[in-house]
């Protein structure tokens, strides 16, 4: 390749703390900032472009306008990267879609002035419901090794692959104890590795910020609740914080 | 000034958390409009945590925003525990106070470094330092590097802390953790002063504007307020407990922007570290003080763009205090202390200083402990009417030095308040006519 990757930056409805995963790299940063160019990115660049060889796109689309602005950066770039739950699944944004409309949710934030035309929203989408994703990068936040691994293999043209296990074999690698036996939900297993299990690791349940692997293992899953004495629903809750579909 | 029509856009203003607009109209050499407007997508997260778990709250709002995720988990937590009358032992207390400061150090680093420094010596972005000014970008790196690692072993990961929960800590540091992060923290002392020292030499740059406002921070009787306080201003004698906090935010929806706006004795305030500083800077420690003279910080100070060089003067003091913390941790063992958490009904607001400025959550809780109402004050949002008011005074003070410098300065004000937009609720489109 003789001109470096041209590669973009863009965040819609989301709390930019994945793109700030990318600046807490630190050193390694400036050397991935040396193998591409860096075209847009406005949290810390000024500058725009036309055309992006990759597009990265942070956050969830939750009006109108985002959907016109998300196919307008689709049909600019050879390739779309979803990094974070929020691109991925809709994050905690999805919370929002638990209202019955969206009119309450309005009101409950704005009062009377809900009507207000700049206030509107619609039910949180994920990009991939909007536009072709080429890839998704889960999480919440991502897990920053893991976005400069996915980086790496986009550039030199490999196709990145996703842990397809769950968060219980990281959690077993890390040697913890398992936390039903301290009477906490766990998604572990169910929810995708690749995080180090490092929310049980730190004495607090797994919430499946990353979602669940291709296939959960459902019955196992009943199983474990059954002998613990929890009930689905309980799980339910738990695996709507972060936009999961529940599947159990 | 000249007299003709000049149509000037210019989109998205860069280098800011969140997406802001500029609207300036000049016609024939007179002002028409001048607008800061706040066109964030609305997240709602008052709605999102109805219904949940007392338990879940603090995990959903900490992703208010990512750079200051710990600030909201802890008005979270704070307003959780207010709410249910659930007292946390000191250790948690010191531990949540030094990852409080961890997330200062880090905001502050990344603000004044890799945002604004661009501006004061006019180019795009920190990439082109890396090749002319790499030893200060490394020196930077180091410290920003630093900060992030006293947030991950303290609160368990760098960004959305794990082990900060309603009453307690989930896991502890252990001795050799806390007694490499001092050793590292010292060392960075001497880093601190170095760029204290680059900050200086480019000071000179650092706009002359005056307007006096109204200050709004959190005060504490024992030390500069972060994490404890009650809330206080220039224009009051008497602080005003957290519990009144909607007294002195008293918010109000505008039609220009997504975000609430605040004010109180006056038409606007500043939240911030200027804010803080103004209110509080006796209670600075000897060498924070004295970095904040070398930079020219007068007390109080009235500059809005000062508030970078106090957010210099913060950094300091924040690893002054995490070393004296540390300290504290280490003379004591280091276990596990957990409250006793009884759900009940119940209401509670908590607030806590973070990187700009102060910040308020109130919950109300039913008997099983579920959230049946929220409110969460975000200290962005109650900057932006002081900023919509700054460019009105320095729309026609600096108009004379031409489009182009009038719009560097107006994107370099905006900057300086170091907003986090998308906590309020992203792009800053610039769009002036002449």
């Amino acid at each position: 390749m003789s001109a470096k990757p041209k590669v973009a930056f863009f965040d819609f409805a989301c709390c930019e703390g994945c793109q700030l995963q990318i600046a807490n790299l630190e050193e390694s940063v400036v050397g991935l900032a040396q193998l591409v160019d860096v075209v847009e990115f406005r949290e810390v660049l000024t500058g725009k472009a036309q055309e992006y060889d990759i597009a990265f796109i942070e956050g969830s689309i939750t009006r109108k306008a985002d959907e016109a602005r998300i196919k307008d950066i689709r049909s600019r770039a050879k390739m779309l990267v979803a990094f974070g739950q929020c691109a991925v699944s809709g994050g905690v944004n999805r919370l929002k879609n638990n209202w019955a409309n969206m009119d309450e949710v309005k009101q409950e934030v704005y009062g009377d002035s809900y009507n207000m035309p700049h206030l509107d929203t619609y039910p949180t989408k994920g990009v991939g419901e909007v536009v072709k994703v080429d890839f998704n990068i889960p999480g919440c936040p991502i897990n920053r090794d893991e976005f400069l691994r996915v980086v790496k293999e986009l550039l030199i043209g490999r196709v990145p692959r996703l842990p397809n296990y769950p968060v219980c074999v990281d959690c077993k690698m890390q040697e913890n104890a398992c936390l039903f036996d301290f009477s906490i939900t766990c998604l572990g297993p169910l929810a995708r590795a690749g995080c180090g299990a490092i929310c049980p690791s730190n004495g607090v349940a797994c919430d499946a910020c990353r979602g669940t692997v291709d296939n959960p293992n459902k019955n196992a899953m009943h199983e474990i609740l059954t002998k613990y004495n929890y009930t689905v629903d309980e799980i339910k809750e738990q695996m709507n914080i972060f936009g999961v579909e529940p599947e159990v | 000034m000249s007299k003709e029509n000049i149509k000037i856009e210019v989109d998205h203003i860069t280098r800011v958390e969140g997406h802001g607009n500029i609207e300036v109209n000049i016609t024939n050499g007179t002002i028409e409009k001048i607008q800061w407007q706040v066109p964030e997508a609305p997240r709602f997260f008052e709605a999102m945590v109805v219904g949940r778990d007392y338990s879940d709250v603090a995990t959903i709002t900490s992703r208010i925003c990512g750079i200051c995720s710990i600030g909201h988990t802890f008005a979270s937590l704070k307003a959780t525990e207010a709410a249910m009358g659930i007292e946390i032992s000191d250790a948690t207390r010191k531990l949540r106070e030094l990852l409080l400061h961890g997330e200062t150090l880090q905001s502050h680093i990344l603000h004044v470094c890799y945002l604004v420094v661009p501006d004061l010596l006019k180019v795009n972005s920190v990439f082109p330092l890396i090749e002319t000014h790499k030893d200060v970008v490394l020196l930077v790196t180091k410290l920003h590097r630093l900060a992030n690692e006293l947030c991950d072993t303290i609160g368990g990961r760098t960004t959305h802390p794990i082990r900060a929960r309603v009453g307690k800590f989930s896991k502890m540091p252990d001795k050799k953790e806390l007694e490499n992060l001092k050793a590292r923290l010292v060392a960075s002392v001497d880093d601190l002063k170095k760029l204290a020292d680059v900050v200086k030499s480019l000071a000179g740059n650092i706009p002359a504007f005056e307007r006096d406002t109204e200050y709004l921070a959190l005060t504490y009787d024992k030390e500069y307020a972060f994490y404890d306080g009650d809330c206080i201003t220039n224009d009051i004698k008497k602080v005003i407990s957290v519990a009144d906090y909607r007294r002195v935010v008293n918010e109000f929806i505008v039609p220009q922007s997504t975000a609430k706006y605040g004010k109180f004795n006056r038409e606007s305030f500043m939240v911030g570290a200027l804010a803080r500083f103004n209110n509080n800077y006796k209670q600075l420690t000897p060498l924070s003080a004295s970095v904040g003279e070398m930079l020219g910080l007068s007390k109080p100070n009235t500059n809005p763009f000062m508030n970078n060089i106090a957010q210099v003067v913060e950094s300091v003091f924040a690893v002054e205090k995490s070393i004296e913390l540390i300290d504290w941790l280490l003379a004591d063992e280091l276990k596990l202390e957990t409250a006793p958490v009884k759900p009940k009904a119940g209401k509670g607001a908590g607030a806590v200083e973070v990187p700009r400025g102060v910040l308020f959550h109130e919950y109300e809780y039913d008997d099983k402990g579920k959230c049946i109402k929220a409110n969460c004050v975000i200290p962005t949002n109650l900057n932006h009417n002081n900023i919509q008011l700054d460019m009105e005074k320095l729309v026609p003070e600096m108009m004379g030095l031409g489009e182009k410098e009038l719009q560097f300065h107006l994107e370099m004000l905006v900057r300086a308040y170091d907003p986090c937009i998308s906590c309020s609720t992203h792009y800053l489109d610039v769009s002036f006519t002449k």
